[in-house]
């Protein structure tokens, strides 16, 4: 058996429960995820790309599905950033995807969202990005982001 | 330049930070659209919003900004800025709207983020 180079367990799951109008979850989740991936000594890079697919998922789960939830997966080789939640759907994914379209309704503009940023920022971040939707049902959105060469040394 | 020579530019009251106000700010950064500073602002970036709920602190928690400045007398909730002092980010709050915090500062030779696509 090759010895794990790594100093940490492999494979630790956080997981985040976003209930309906839970507007700071995504914020806090991100955050929180955050400090646990400069405890496990990823580089800021890496840090810096999933908080972001964390808070853009995690936001677009609170305006526009019911509720959901949110798991990241940390694994040596990949973190796995995955909303699973009920609402809507998305009826039309490539115009979704396209900056500047949003659906979000006038009290989430106020508080600073529907740029209609948020999926092309996360597909930005990520290295694979898969959305399964169903329309009346809900949406999956799994996004990973590789820790090749160097994600784990403190940059 | 120093958080302490933005809060004298733009007459800023400290809500918190004042043990922090030797931090250099390395660029600036405005906009009241969370994932455009989710895009821009990098680590050391004085964020200038007129924004003021716990996104704002998040975000730039998140991102390694070096302040936050609500513009146009705009102060946030005392939870907010509580939030911001865990968080351990400075924030300052102005008279001044966007448009002059940016002129002064600018002028003062601080200059705007690159859109930094990665
Ligand atoms: N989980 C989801 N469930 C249903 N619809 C979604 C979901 N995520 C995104 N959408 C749809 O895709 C559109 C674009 O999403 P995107 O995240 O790019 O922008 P936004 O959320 O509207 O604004 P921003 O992310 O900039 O605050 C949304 O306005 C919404 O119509
Ligand atoms: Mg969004």
């Amino acid at each position: 058996m090759p010895v794990d180079p790594l100093q940490y367990t492999p494979k630790i799951t956080l997981e985040f429960k976003i209930g309906e109008k839970d507007f700071y979850m995504a914020g806090e989740s991100a955050s929180r995820t955050k400090r646990t991936l400069q405890q496990l000594g990823l580089n800021q890079e890496v840090i810096k790309r999933v908080a972001i697919i964390i808070y853009e998922a995690a936001m677009n789960v609170t305006i526009h599905a019911t509720k959901g939830v949110l798991k990241i997966l940390i694994d040596p080789n990949e973190i796995d950033v995955i909303t699973e939640d009920e609402g809507p759907g998305i009826p039309d994914i490539d115009l979704a995807m396209q900056e500047g379209y949003s659906t979000a309704p006038y009290e989430v503009r106020e508080m600073g969202f529907g740029a209609g940023m948020g999926l092309p920022n996360i597909k930005q971040n990520s290295d694979e990005l898969h959305i399964e939707t169903k329309v009346g049902v809900g949406t999956t959105v799994k996004a990973k982001v590789y820790l090749k060469e160097g994600g784990f040394t403190s940059a | 330049m120093k958080l302490l020579d933005v809060k004298n530019i733009l007459n800023a009251k400290v809500l918190f930070g004042e043990h922090l106000l030797n931090t250099e700010v390395k660029r600036v950064f405005a906009s009241d659209l969370i994932s455009e500073m989710l895009i821009n602002v990098t680590p050391g970036t004085l964020l200038i919003t007129s924004l003021t709920n716990a996104h704002v602190i998040h975000t730039a928690q998140v991102m390694d900004a070096s302040g936050v400045v609500f513009v146009g007398g705009k102060t946030p909730d005392q939870e907010v800025i509580k939030n911001g002092s865990m968080s351990n980010i400075p924030l300052f709050s102005t008279e001044y709207l966007i448009f002059d915090c940016c002129g002064l500062l600018f002028q003062s030779g601080l200059k705007g983020n690159k859109k930094d696509k990665h």
